[in-house]
């Protein structure tokens, strides 16, 4: 294959200027709803290096860092020699970086000009000072531009550094950020390990990083960064090219050590992040349930936190002394076997009128049955059974003999979410490949004509209803279990809703990006109530999750961790063009006579 | 005896006659083709049988049975398996899948042998494995080996027809309902098709119903030719039969213009 070369600027000053404009008012942008939304001022209290740097003076300084270098990126084509990097995308990143600042001192003039607080409620002198470093109009607005354009030319000379510079420059950036950011998380863990010496030297007392260990540790990051450049990749390179029995005996190891952690980790941890961990293990189970029923039969649900509050009020009313109408006091064990009966019987209650319906009906109904259930938990009618909006309370903990799990004592919740966890992905793995999985699978496909060949669609997507249904309520039980109480409001749509973005970003169909999509979500960003680590963010949570959602819809479609399958669908394309350079032409067929005289369409339109 | 017989069969399309007083039977181990112009209800025809489209009237008989108003899935676990003119396979799933996932219907295991692994379990997924290579194999070298790990969107079109035959043949029928399965083929693949369309009486002892629009095809396989236009069945016999008939003659190439 010839090499082409890709068209190549003259100078340093021959911009795609509607380009570097673009990026450059997306970065002005950006910061203006950045100020505008209230981030830089309300958190600008939090330190993260003490009295130099802010969370809030950082959320907005990380802007044109990540303009500058996405604008200064060039899009690399197999078969084209690529442009050396250099002067060129400093300049670019410069330009965007002070039109992205110049942006902001045009807000600053307007802030000082106009009053617009009504409707933008973060339109206030507060945002003002926060911007001019209360030293007055002018120095704001000189510094801004300056430190954006500076920041856009770091961002883009992130491209020019050699590799391994930029291996360098990158772990320590990430590093210590996320130690100064996560420093609850951090001296919480470190406490566990009787390790308090050591974060009270890294962390001043109010907070934040002190400027020397800000150094100290740099620099050690810095020297571990250059240390450990390339093994990382060769261990996983060579995991990835082994096979067959050594694969496996890896793959066992690899395993084990992760149980290990499991179980062995929580003792070590405070209440803090063992009960963090709950709560993403609460939200796997659901993430689980769900990937079932979206990921595998293709049934968009919006409704399955009706099947948590089931799974929940069940428990409440049979194990509860105060619940108001029938109060068995059941063990919560054997309250379980209920709570998969009546999962079962809601499941197939909803399921029954809802399954004949496909795609975009679907999810409309499941979203008002959702409701429904949530309603009718709250009504007066029902009230007398389930108390209502007051709910049921005082839920006892799952006594097991040797200990009690309740709420507060996170870390016995996180052995049991472990435990039901565990169940369920058993149950995903297991049934993925099963004559029922795939029977799932080709009717996400293509419904009518897996009902041609011979799949009563009807009763396998009544059975990925259920499967999901229980497992839910699964989580649901021990929600209540953990908090001690139920009520109507802890079944809000938005728990639908995040349980599918957490399915979605993590990656549809594959358990292992289901896993990582509630880690990242619920475990760092958080939950619909349930802080994460990043605590600073909540009131921007919601925020986060739409952007993120967005983004990944736009770059990575197939989420975090992809099932090969899903990935494949997205990229068919790419999928195809990559079987043509292995040497297996798809289009043509591999007859020896024949192929020469055969035209396939390859990847085309399919019904 | 008849293995399918279909009496005054009349299928309405909002005023329209799709296919009004068909008659039609065909004996174990025939291989009857229905031609006939575009629009002449010989697809309609099949979707009827299969259970796609509910008939307005009439009877169908499957072994004596009336399989009218089941649903598709009841009619392919009865022994009736069809392909499709414009190809519908399961883009995503790999060419082995889409012939496991055929057998549905022939095996029972559900979530109960999946969670334990119990030996039957296991026993059947080896067996739907083993059928499904089985049935793969009858293709020659195309459909297996690396290829049984490929999804089936990657596939030329020639073998995409193939595959769709393989996932008819998995449900293990006794009648097979081919519509246009050489069309956009080449000479070659079409004659090579045209004798393994033979090899599926001959070996698999199916009976089978085709359209087809190429008469070569036609003429070298068919026991028997139906002809339908318009909805209606305008000639039935042997292919020599039919393709002298005037009627036929007329319905593909229109009427002489009569001087009067």
């Amino acid at each position: 294959m010839s090499i082409l070369a890709a068209p190549m600027p003259s100078s340093a000053l021959d911009q795609d200027w509607r380009k570097v404009l673009r990026w450059g008012v997306i970065c002005g942008g950006t910061l203006i709803a950045l100020c505008l939304v209230g981030m830089p001022v309300e958190l600008d209290r939090r330190e993260i290096i003490e009295r130099y740097m802010s969370l809030g003076y950082l959320s907005v300084v990380l802007v044109p860092i990540v303009i500058g270098w996405v604008s200064a990126s060039q899009v690399v084509l197999e078969g084209f020699e690529s442009r050396k990097q250099g002067l060129f995308d400093l300049v670019t990143g410069l330009v965007v970086g002070v039109i992205g600042g110049g942006l902001l001192s045009l807000l600053m003039v307007a802030l000082d000009s106009w009053n617009l607080r009504d409707p933008l409620v973060n339109w206030s002198p507060k945002l003002f000072r926060f911007l001019t470093y209360e030293n007055g109009m002018g120095f704001g607005a000189g510094a801004w531009i300056v430190t954006c354009g500076v920041l856009g030319l770091a961002g883009a000379s992130l491209h020019v550094m050699p590799r391994f510079a930029r291996r360098i420059v990158g772990i320590v950036m990430i590093g210590l950020l996320s130690l100064s950011v996560l420093e609850a998380a951090v001296s919480d863990v470190s406490e566990g390990f009787g390790l308090e010496w050591l974060t009270d030297l890294i962390y001043a007392k109010k907070g934040g990083l002190t400027l020397t260990s800000t150094f100290v540790v740099g620099a050690v990051m810095a020297v571990v960064a250059a240390l450990t450049d390339g093994r990382v990749k060769a261990v996983t390179n060579r995991y990835r090219d082994m096979e067959g029995v050594e694969r496996q005996k890896a793959s066992i190891i690899l395993f084990a050590v992760v149980a290990v952690l499991c179980i062995v980790l929580p003792m070590f941890l405070g209440k803090i992040m063992n009960e963090l961990l709950a709560n993403v293990g609460l939200f796997l189970l659901l993430a689980l349930g769900l990937n079932i029923v979206v990921g595998l039969a293709g049934l968009l649900d919006l409704g399955y936190v009706a099947f948590f509050a089931v799974g929940g009020y069940t428990t409440a009313v049979l194990t509860s002394p105060n619940s108001p109408w029938f109060a068995p006091e059941l063990h919560f064990g054997f309250s379980l076997i209920f709570v998969v009966i009546f999962a079962i019987i809601v499941g197939l209650v909803i399921g029954a009128p809802v399954i004949r319906m496909r795609g975009d009906y679907l999810a409309i109904v499941t979203l008002g049955f959702g409701e429904i259930i949530r309603l009718l938990f709250m009504s007066d009618w029902l009230g007398p059974y389930f108390g209502g909006a007051q709910g049921i309370t005082n839920v006892p903990g799952v006594d097991l003999g040797f200990a009690t799990v309740k709420g507060t004592d996170p870390r016995s919740v996180f052995y049991l979410v472990l435990f039901f966890s565990v169940i369920a992905i058993y149950v995903s793995w297991r049934l993925q490949a099963s004559r029922l999985g795939r029977a799932w699978m080709a009717i996400r496909e293509d419904e009518q004509v897996a009902e041609a060949m011979g799949i009563n669609t009807v009763s396998a997507k009544l059975m990925a209803f259920v499967v999901g249904a229980v497992l839910a309520a699964f989580s649901g039980a021990v929600l209540v279990a953990k908090v001690g109480s139920v009520f109507p409001t802890s079944f809000m749509i938005l728990i639908s809703i995040i349980i599918l973005v957490v399915v979605i970003v993590g990656g549809m169909g594959n358990i292992a990006g289901v896993m990582v999509g509630s880690f990242v979500l619920i475990g760092v960003l958080g939950g619909p109530k349930q802080p994460g680590l990043l605590q600073e963010f909540q009131n921007f949570k919601l925020l986060i999750y739409g952007m993120l959602l967005v983004f990944m819809m736009l770059k990575r479609p197939e989420g975090l961790v992809p099932s090969a399958r899903r990935s494949r669908e997205l990229h068919q394309d790419e999928f195809l063009q990559d079987a043509w350079l292995k040497g297996d032409k798809p289009g043509i067929d591999d007859d020896g006579d024949a192929a020469p005289l055969l035209v396939g369409d390859g990847g085309g339109e399919e019904e | 005896m008849s293995l399918l017989e279909i009496k005054d069969l009349k299928i309405t399309f909002g005023g329209l006659d799709a296919l009004s007083g068909l008659n039609f039977h065909i004996d174990e181990g025939e291989i009857v083709s229905v031609i006939g112009p575009n629009g002449a209800g010989k697809t309609t025809f099949f979707n009827a049988i299969s259970g796609l489209v509910t008939p307005t009237e009439g009877e169908i008989l499957f072994e004596d049975e009336s399989i009218v108003g089941l649903d598709p899935s009841t009619v392919t676990s009865l022994g009736i398996a069809r392909t499709f003119q414009n190809v519908r396979l399961f883009p995503n799933m790999t060419i082995l899948e889409n012939v496991m996932v055929a057998q549905h219907c022939r095996t029972s295991q559900l979530i109960y042998g999946a969670l334990l692994q119990t030996k039957a379990f296991k026993r059947e997924e080896r067996e739907i494995r083993e059928r499904a290579i089985e049935v793969l194999e009858f293709f020659g070298h195309r459909l297996v080996g690396y290829r049984m790990d490929q999804p089936a969107f990657a596939l030329s079109y020639a073998n995409r027809r193939r595959l769709e035959i393989a996932r008819a043949m998995a449900t293990q029928p006794r009648l097979l309902l081919l519509d246009e399965p050489v069309a956009g083929m080449n000479p070659i693949e079409t004659a090579e098709l045209t004798a393994l369309v033979g090899r599926l009486r001959s070996e698999w002892g199916f009976t089978i119903i085709m359209i087809e629009h190429d008469m070569k095809v036609v003429r070298d396989v068919s026991d028997r030719v139906v002809v339908l236009d318009h909805g209606v069945p305008i000639a039935q016999g042997s292919y020599d039969e039919v393709s002298t008939n005037p009627d036929v003659v007329e319905a593909y190439l229109g009427r002489p213009v009569e001087a009067n």
